[in-house]
């Protein structure tokens, strides 16, 4: 049992590292990734190929300033920032990320909760993330701030009803809500995109809206409302919300690898025959590849696609998508009753 | 109403296409020209590594001249503070003493001469306005600062050095052609 608690404690230690170390990263990717799109080289001074510019930004954040608006709530304006990040870094703990690893003959899963409602704790755990930008725009007592909290609110509910809704249809395919059993049924390339091409896509918009990122960044939204949420923040407050955006990006390219590009199978991976161990390590490599695919479609949509205008976004939500959804389901659902 | 060019459109309101309506066909076309750009050469010039090539009759950073026998050149006339457009020249004139006649040309010198570089616009009129051909700008640049009192040099900033093989090379501009053209009776400060 001891053992037992020890190596999920440090199997969840070390994802909490990964999810920091990679969203640090994903900040330099990010300015390289717009650096080559509009033709320029991004950072590339701080250390070799700029690779020690996220340290640097991460130690300017925490000299900067710490100000805080005099009308400011100081309690909510310091738990805004703080629950982001929480929640953030909570999402991962569902997340299977590789095949048992074998030690001394016992099995230890690399996952540290294998909750049987797997999907559910993800899209609660995601709409308690709202929770985070509206407190954190409504206590800087600023109207921009307050505009941006209101926006990031409806756009979590619009866009969480069907990205819930696309999922429907994967749940009525597998019969389970627990994401090893997911995972499980996608071994070889039985991935679920090839039979639910449409639920992935409005799965994936929805992501983009889920996390806040362009074409659907209207909470930040710099042109309309100076800095959206998050304009009165600075110094490392401002840093954890916009690190909390690039560990989203992380965790949900992690959970639509899992859920439609069969986690961490690779066709072909099985029959290599490998030691479990091994198996385990580059499974999880297949795993990570498919969720930097994702994060690298997150940034190359950033840098083409210009935002949306809030009253086309709650067109697409809740007139194209949902519908779309809806439909899905219900395919879906003939699709299964005709096929046993 | 006839059209002053042919560059005008028609502006419409038509209710968008299906294609149009659903977004993705313009999205992927457009992330097709940005995955285009990711292999494109860059533009940036590396700059402190990769020095661009400046045209030959760039105008930069000031020079005093000295003249064959390494003296300075400049009798502070004034000429090139007056033609300065942005009034960035400054000097106070100076009597050449006795056993000085290997520093300065003529009886009369610049004891101060200084340019604010902030305010100079780098349009050439000092040399232009120069008799002696004292005045020049050359190809180096004015470096970046963090001071603004530091951009105002002086003579120990714009004087070339006295030894030959130091001399600052000024550009195309100072070619005989030129150096006829400036004796030209007609220009008024060779009268």
């Amino acid at each position: 049992m001891t053992v037992y608690l020890i190596y999920k404690t440090l199997l969840a230690s070390m994802i909490l590292v990964l999810s920091l170390v990679v969203a640090m990263y994903s900040t330099l990717i990010e300015r390289k990734m717009a650096g080559w799109f509009q033709d320029r080289h991004g950072p590339n001074r701080a250390g070799p190929w700029g690779l020690l510019q996220p340290l640097a930004d991460g130690i300017k954040l925490f000299f900067k300033e710490e100000f805080m608006p005099a009308a400011a709530d100081r309690f909510l304006y310091i738990l805004g920032p703080s629950l982001t990040m929480f929640i953030a870094l909570l999402t991962s703990a569902v997340i299977p990320w590789g095949p048992d690893l074998v030690i001394n003959g016992v099995n230890y899963p690399l996952q540290v909760a294998d909750v049987n409602i797997g999907i559910l704790y993800i899209f609660a755990i995601l709409s308690v993330g709202v929770y985070g930008i509206m407190i954190g725009g409504w206590a800087s007592n600023n109207k921009y701030a307050l505009l941006g909290a209101v926006r990031a609110s409806s756009q979590m509910i619009s866009y969480e009803l069907a990205m819930s809704l696309s999922i429907v249809a994967i749940v009525m395919m597998t019969g389970s809500l627990s994401m090893r059993e997911i995972v499980a049924q996608q071994q070889g390339f039985n991935w679920n995109i090839i039979y639910q091409p449409l639920g992935f896509l409005i799965f994936l918009i929805c992501a983009f809206a889920e996390t806040n990122r362009s074409p659907f960044d209207l909470p930040e939204c710099e042109t309309e409302l100076v800095g959206g949420y998050h304009t009165e923040y600075s110094s490392m407050k401002l840093g954890f919300y916009l690190f909390a955006e690039y560990i989203n990006m992380f965790i949900s390219g992690a959970v639509m690898a899992t859920l439609f590009l069969g986690g961490y199978h690779f066709p072909g991976l099985d029959k290599l025959g490998l030691p479990p161990n091994l198996f385990a390590l580059v499974s999880f490599m297949a795993l990570f590849l498919k969720i930097t695919f994702f994060g690298f479609i997150y940034m190359w949509v950033r840098w083409t696609i210009p935002r949306f205008r809030y009253d086309q976004l709650m067109k697409l939500g809740w007139k194209n998508l949902i519908p779309l959804a809806v439909l899905n389901i219900v395919v879906t659902g003939v699709v299964i009753l005709f096929a046993r | 109403m006839k059209n002053l060019t042919n560059r005008s459109k028609v502006v419409s309101d038509k209710k968008m296409s299906f294609t149009e309506r659903i977004y993705l066909p313009a999205i992927l076309s457009g992330m097709r020209i940005t995955f285009g750009h990711l292999f494109r050469k860059k533009t940036t010039v590396q700059y402190p590594e990769v020095q661009r090539q400046f045209s030959d009759i760039y105008r930069g950073k000031h020079v005093l001249k000295r003249d064959d026998e390494g003296r300075e050149r400049c009798t502070a006339c004034g000429l090139c503070a007056v033609a300065c457009p942005a009034e960035a020249i400054t000097m106070v004139a100076a009597e050449r003493n006795p056993g000085e006649e290997r520093l300065y040309r003529e009886e009369k010198y610049a004891a101060v001469y200084e340019i604010n570089m902030l305010r100079c616009i780098f349009c050439g009129d000092c040399e232009e306005a120069c008799p002696k051909e004292a005045i020049f700008l050359t190809p180096e640049i004015v470096r970046a600062g963090y001071r603004r009192d530091k951009f105002i040099y002086g003579k120990d900033e714009l004087v070339e050095p006295a030894d030959p093989a130091k001399r600052i090379g000024v550009s195309k501009r100072q070619t005989p052609e030129v150096l006829e053209f400036k004796k030209d009776k007609r220009q008024k400060h060779n009268k």
